[in-house]
């Protein structure tokens, strides 16, 4: 009795930890955002180092809370640096690709051998996806700077609804794979850790799914953001595919969507290492303490204080576009 | 015994495709991260001083490259000596890490008579090496 009782008072405690670490996330995001903000018409006065540790502390919050809210980096990445720092949006977008990148990559090998990610259910995807987000990259890079940012605001506030109305399918039921996914193959079995049993798994609307990729793979590019955003819910609810072998599967076709964007920003000098760099390693760094905090934090609480700080983001972005809130 | 052995009804392309993969993303960051420190603490020295990228990299991409003279393409490679384009050698490297796994994979489908997914692979090759190619132009 008084075992379950201590246990429960650590989880209290633990929980009550967890939960003031996330203000204090939250208040140091803002913090940082409205500092950067208030901080760039003077620029120049900050010191180029001043700048890439910024950016190392502001990518080590956003890594934290990208993986318990389940968004991946690059979409909390491009609104809030590219808001609040002083940098342009190309090369925002240049990092932001190979942040999103970097992740995936470093998730990829473990999710293949664990068969949460699929490569006979990435591939096809992966393929259209790629190919469009060379093409969004391409016209991103084309187009004025304030047009890309008022886009990219109202995509990001798309995202906000997406993320707040959007309901997930931990296994959805698909009575009957559809001709092309059974040409493919496109099926398989996993280890469900959590009930420890294998699930059979296989998918359906394939050909819709192909064309909703070739449309997630040019706002990839474009935006220079991952798509998990966009890649979760149409292989969970609308292909069928169950939510872990979706997420798993998102993060890898990742790796084939942001590298062909990532080598357009790269060929057309649109990546700088002072700026993509320290935010890859903030992010990684910050991912690796989130999925440590996976089991304490609260999820949901992280999900709303993601979707504060994108709607924050994403009005920054369409007022910045429309040369509201310069 | 390994997870992939431990989890049999993981494919063999998958687990190769894996394993190639993660040494491509270690390797890739392992020099990412050399590279960027002999850069920031000029161990290499930089083409574009540390301390004028405040007065550029508020500058669009294209206004950028007119004003340094930064080049476009594969043309940094001739300028690795440099600490601020021998860090792209890392994202190059990052950017590149699933080409060796696709090529990896297609032997196993060929052999396999999945032609399908030799397809597959290939175009999906195609694409990586059309974009790393240099050959797609666009800009401001």
């Amino acid at each position: 009795m008084l075992n379950i009782a201590l246990v429960k008072m650590r989880d209290m405690g633990g929980l009550l930890k967890a939960n003031a670490l996330l203000l204090l996330l939250s208040l140091s995001l803002f913090t940082a955002g409205a500092f950067a903000a208030e901080s760039m018409p003077a620029a120049s006065t900050m010191p180029w180092w001043g700048w890439a540790i910024a950016l190392f502390i502001t990518c080590f919050f956003l890594g934290i809370v990208a993986v318990p809210s389940g968004v991946g980096g690059g979409v909390l990445f491009v609104p809030i640096v590219g808001g609040f720092f002083p940098f342009h949006l190309d090369f925002v977008r240049g990092a932001g690709l190979l942040v999103a990148l970097a992740s995936a990559l470093a998730a990829g090998p473990s999710l293949l051998r664990g068969g949460l990610a699929n490569l006979r259910l990435a591939l096809p995807l992966a393929v259209l996806a790629s190919a469009s987000s060379i093409a969004g990259a391409m016209i991103g890079l084309a187009i004025p700077a304030h047009i890309v940012q008022i886009a990219l605001g109202i995509t990001i506030l798309g995202i906000v609804i997406l993320m707040a109305l959007a309901k997930k399918s931990e296994f959805p039921e698909v009575a009957q794979p559809d001709k092309l996914s059974s040409a493919l193959a496109m099926n398989g079995i996993f280890h469900d850790a959590a009930r420890n049993q294998k699930i059979n798994w296989q998918v359906h609307r394939t050909p819709l799914g192909l064309m909703l990729f070739v449309g997630i793979g040019f706002l990839a590019g474009l935006f220079g953001m991952g798509a998990g955003w966009a890649n979760v819910p149409v292989l969970n609810l609308l292909m069928g595919a169950p939510l872990k072998v979706s997420a798993g599967t998102s993060s890898f076709i990742l790796t084939l969507v942001d590298s062909s964007a990532a080598w357009i920003y790269l060929n057309k000098g649109a990546v700088l290492a002072i700026i993509a760099v320290p935010s890859v390693i903030g992010m990684m760094l910050g991912a690796t303490i989130g999925a440590k905090l996976l089991h304490v934090l609260k999820a949901s609480v992280v999900r709303k204080m993601v979707i504060t700080l994108l709607l924050f983001a994403g009005l920054r972005a369409l007022l910045k576009g429309l040369g509201i809130w310069i | 015994m390994s997870e992939a052995a431990k989890d049999s009804h993981i494919s063999v392309e998958q687990q190769r495709y894996a394993t190639l993969l993660s040494w491509g993303s270690r390797s890739g960051l392992a020099i990412l991260v050399v590279s960027f420190l002999a850069y920031v603490l000029s161990w290499m020295p930089a083409r574009i001083p540390l301390d004028q990228m405040p007065d550029v990299w508020s500058m669009s991409a294209h206004d950028y490259l007119l004003q340094t003279g930064a080049p476009t393409g594969w043309q940094w490679l001739s300028l690795l000596g440099w600490g601020d384009f021998a860090s792209l050698l890392g994202i190059a490297w990052l950017s590149g890490a699933s080409l060796l796994c696709l090529f990896a994979v297609i032997p196993i489908y060929a052999r396999r008579r999945d032609w399908v997914f030799v397809g597959l692979c290939i175009v999906a090759l195609l694409v990586q090496f059309l974009a790393a190619s240099g050959l797609l132009t666009a800009g401001h």
